[in-house]
């Protein structure tokens, strides 16, 4: 190797001893998908393993030279039963281990702490019910499950994390979720797997696993402004949710303390959760969604709330467990808006000169 | 080594002296024409220059993905490449390879017929693909289209600004082309049968094509549907997909995989016939478990129509529905096992031979068993989570469509060449492309497994640096790959004048197209043939053989 140049030696020796072969395993399913993974290459293996002996055995033993002759066989029932109960036994073994962690992947634990991720062309945004606001980036705690709520803005995209084996699709107009319990600290990689236009390849991020005392510390010097909730709240009173939504016997839309999580009968008949979709379909498309044993008064605020507002309202009425302060809000008649995070002015979403603005854009009255 | 081959005796030997290549001179003679076997050759010649157009496409993919940056392209040249690989690729080559070229040569002769049953409905369908290869080069032309082969909406409906309708128009008329070629193969196998020749007695090409040609009739209706959809959504925006609308996203991917699940069967299952010709002949054997075979293509057609779902899995369909997509697939990957084994068993005791097709016949049944296999992780709930969307899928489905349908496109391609030209190709020559290709394809797809587990997704005109190696590893393979498919495209040409006389039958197959001259008349056969025999009955053969030497003689 001596005529080698000792920079090209050098650039190729960093080149082959930093190249990946296996990703790192660093959330508590990892080590589970993997030995899916294990058990279906073993299965490839022997297929590949056993028809390519066959192959070449008979290749050698019967070739034209060794039999010029061949013995014609019509098929063996036998045989042919033998070679399709063991394909399909072992493929069941795959569709039953699949599925077991299809749901292990798919179904939280009730104790995840919840995120919330806004896709758009081409970033991804991160909320943290804190208020902490990422882009690119999403900062979770070691050892504890993280649930991922997350939605399009746009077109669909897909949040996937190699190294911790998870990955979801992220749709317009409807929440998917997705969780993980990170196991190892470090950066990892976070793309986008959902082809999503010109810069799909560009929508990738870091994702960073942190000890818990050190993710506490990022937490504390990440705050901007408002926590989700807060947000939420001032827009449930300067959208007015909160002239119909007071939690009064006679006020004219239903109580929505203690709401998240409870059975619905909806006015078409049939049950659901008051789940994360619910409660944003129940804004966006209120006569789809109408609750039994009321009006359907409510108005559409389509377009009228960003994604990220949304996220603010439902997580202030999944935290909400009393009226007290809506009444309080009704009752000091003017809120001035603070801040208008999450407010779009229409649907087109322009400047945002909230100054000279006589009241919350976008407000309905 | 000993072959199988039989030529007549070189010197003296001419091509017949009338056949359906010298029925009518001019190009006018060929573009008006009614007979299966012009249109075949029309197809072949359309559908090589498709290949090769999208075959530079994916060369100038796997160049810029030889490093890390997105330094030779820009984003959205790249994403217009391979859009315009896949739509080409599926659309225009593999989806009519083995049936609009091989199937419309043989199978009419195969049937013992003199055409298929709808002469003129044929040539319609060709100029239908040439009209819909139009559309799409002009997309191409014009700007190019960025939506990927998968016109995802609402990428594709509301977010573009390219040629979508061009490209979409192309899809739905080149889907008319194939359903028409779907029905009149329908027709024919049912009513065009030589007398004797019953259903059991068909070769098996016959019974993959046929389960083709329903794939094809029931399927591509739902892709134009899905496809006047998308243009009615860009155009006037009737939000059927437009979740602001009230329309459902996830519409689309029900509808374009209920077409395009399928769609892989259409494309693989006429090229499972080809192996099946090919194994037999060259082990001179019947095919082990005919009737096994047989019906395990039309269990994969009934069965591919209900696993669409399984491109979904992470789209938030409910779970129930993922469970039983899940098993659907798991089922349908059985009839495929069958026949790898029955064809391994068909070697047993045979007396094989190793010519050109019977080399591309064992890459496919290698490269198929991988091919298929690595299907099982996908269908595998769990696994397809982390595997999806990833390199894990570009390389599998290249194991099955370039490794599995290709290799038996290119086999049955050198199989009928003879029978299609009456000169044979240049033998060693053509095995060398062949080990090339199989060398080439490895190389290149391979890696790609590895890279879909570490993650790489698809689609990326850039990616982290540590994925370079197994990159560069894959466009090394390609470059070698390119090399095993120009070689044929020049070799074939060059036997068009200067190859062997190959003779009515020089593989010694039992087929009716064999028993006829080669290139043969233009009604086929001079009187209709009588089937007396089961297919694949080499004794039949070896008793006519020896009768006509005696008469002869
Ligand atoms: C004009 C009165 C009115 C206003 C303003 C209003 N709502 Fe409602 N809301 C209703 C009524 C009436 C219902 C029950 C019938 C229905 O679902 O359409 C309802 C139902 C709901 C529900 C479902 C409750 C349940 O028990 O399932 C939610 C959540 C909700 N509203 C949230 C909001 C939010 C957030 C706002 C402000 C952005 C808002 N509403 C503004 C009248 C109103
Ligand atoms: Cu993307
Ligand atoms: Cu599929």
């Amino acid at each position: 190797m001596s005529h080698i140049s000792p920079v090209i030696w050098q650039f190729l020796e960093k080149w082959l001893t930093t190249f990946a072969i296996f990703p790192p395993q660093a959330s508590a399913i990892a080590p589970y998908t993997d030995a899916l993974y294990f058990f279906l290459i073993l299965i490839t293996l022997a297929g590949g393993v056993i028809v390519t002996l066959l192959v070449v055995g008979f290749s050698i033993l019967y070739r034209k030279d060794k039999n010029p002759v061949a013995t014609q066989i019509e098929g063996s029932t036998l045989l042919e039963a033998t070679w399709t109960i063991i394909p399909l036994a072992l493929f069941m073994v795959c569709f039953v281990w699949g599925a077991l962690l299809y749901f292990r992947i798919y179904n939280p634990p009730t104790n995840a702490m919840n995120i919330y991720v806004v896709g758009k062309q081409w970033m991804w945004k991160v909320e943290h019910p804190g208020g902490q606001h990422e882009i690119n980036a999403l900062h979770v705690p070691i050892g504890k499950p993280v649930q991922l709520t997350m939605i399009s803005q746009d077109v669909f995209h897909s949040f996937s994390i190699p190294a911790f084996r998870v990955k979801r699709e992220v749709i317009p107009g409807r929440y998917s979720t997705v969780w993980f319990e990170a196991t190892k600290v470090g950066t990892y990689h976070l793309f986008c797997t959902q082809y999503c236009g010109t810069s799909h390849s560009a929508m990738i991020g870091d994702i960073v696993v942190m000890t818990q005392a050190d993710y506490k510390a990022w937490l504390a010097t990440s705050v901007s402004g408002a926590s989700l909730a807060q947000n939420g709240e001032r827009l449930f009173a300067s959208l007015s949710c909160n002239a119909c939504h007071s939690g009064d016997a006679a006020a004219r839309g239903p109580n929505l303390a203690n709401l998240y999580g409870s059975r619905i009968q909806l006015a078409n008949g049939s049950l659901t959760t008051a789940d994360d979709a619910f409660l944003r379909e129940s804004i966006l498309n209120p006569s789809m969604h109408a609750v039994a044993g009321y009006a359907p008064i409510m108005p559409t605020y389509q377009g009228q709330i960003s994604e990220e507002g949304l996220i603010g309202v439902v997580e202030y009425i999944k935290n909400l467990n009393s009226n007290y302060r809506v009444q309080q809000t009704l009752n000091t008649t003017e809120l001035a808006p603070t801040q208008q995070t999450g407010v779009e002015p229409g649907a087109t979403s322009g400047t945002r000169s909230g100054t000279a603005a006589p009241s919350v854009p976008g407000m309905v009255k | 080594m000993s072959t199988i081959v039989k030529l007549p005796p070189q010197e003296g030997a001419t091509l017949p002296r009338r056949s359906y290549l010298n029925d009518g001179y001019g190009l006018k003679s060929w573009l008006l024409t009614g007979d299966h076997k012009r249109i075949a050759i029309l197809y072949l010649i359309s559908i090589t220059f498709f290949f090769f157009i999208g075959g530079a496409m994916a060369g100038l993919i796997r160049l810029e993905l030889l490093t890390p940056q997105p330094d030779l392209v820009a984003s959205d040249t790249y994403n217009k490449l391979f859009t315009m690989h896949g739509v080409i690729m599926i659309f225009l080559f593999l989806v009519p390879s083995v049936p609009a070229v091989i199937g419309n040569f043989v199978i009419p002769i195969m049937l013992g017929a003199k055409d298929l049953a709808f002469p003129k409905v044929n040539l319609l369908s060709w100029y239908l693909y040439v009209a819909g290869g139009i559309f799409t080069l002009s997309a191409m032309v014009l700007g190019g289209v960025d939506t990927g082969w998968t016109f995802t909406t609402p990428l594709s409906t509301h977010y573009l600004n390219t040629h979508v309708i061009t490209a979409a128009l192309g899809i739905f008329v080149a889907g008319f082309s194939s359903i028409f070629t779907g029905l009149n193969f329908i027709v024919t196998i049912h009513r065009m049968r030589a007398p004797g020749m019953t259903w059991f007695r068909l070769p098996l090409f016959v019974w993959s094509n046929y389960a083709a040609s329903i794939l094809m009739v029931l399927g591509t209706p739902v892709l134009a549907i899905a496809i006047v959809l998308v243009a009615l959504e860009r155009t006037i925006g009737i939000g059927v997909f437009d979740p602001a609308r009230g329309g459902d996203p996830l519409l689309f991917q029900h509808l374009f995989w209920f077409y395009s699940h399928p769609a892989v069967y259409i494309m693989i299952l006429p090229g499972m016939g080809v192996i099946s010709e090919v194994i037999s002949t060259f082990s001179r054997k019947r095919v082990f478990g005919y009737t096994a075979v047989a019906f395990s293509s039309v269990a994969i057609a009934v069965f591919g129509f209900f696993v669409w779902a399984h491109h979904m899995f992470i789209m938030g369909v409910s779970n129930y529905s993922a469970l039983v997509f899940s098993l659907l697939t798991m089922l349908v990957a059985v009839p495929s096992a069958i026949k790898i084994f029955n064809w391994t068993a068909t070697l047993y005791k045979g007396s094989i031979t190793f010519e050109t097709p019977m080399l591309y016949a064992f890459g496919f049944i290698g490269l198929f068993t991988i091919g298929g296999l690595t299907g099982v992780f996908l269908g595998s709930l769990g696994m397809d989570i982390h595997l999806t969307e990833t390199y894990f899928i570009v390389a599998h489905f290249h194991f099955v469509m370039v490794g599995g349908m290709l290799m038996a496109y290119l086999a049955g391609v050198h199989f009928w060449w003879p029978k299609m030209t009456g000169r044979m190709y240049p033998e060693s020559l053509s095995k060398l492309a062949a080990v090339v290709t199989f060398i080439g394809f490895n190389l290149t797809f391979f890696p790609q497994f590895v890279l879909g587990y570490l993650g790489m997704p698809r689609r990326y005109h850039a990616y982290p640096p540590e994925f370079q190696v197994l990159n560069v590893l894959s466009t090394a393979g390609a470059t070698v790959l390119g090399v095993g498919y120009l070689l044929p495209m020049i070799y074939m040409t060059w036997s068009l004048k200067y190859g062997a006389i190959a003779g009515n039958n020089p593989w010694q197959a039992t087929g009716l197209e064999w028993q006829t001259q080669s290139p043969p008349i233009t009604s086929n056969f001079v009187e209709t043939p009588i089937m007396d025999h089961e297919a694949y009955d080499y004794d039949w053969l070896a008793n006519k053989t020896t009768h006509e030497v005696t008469t002869v003689g």
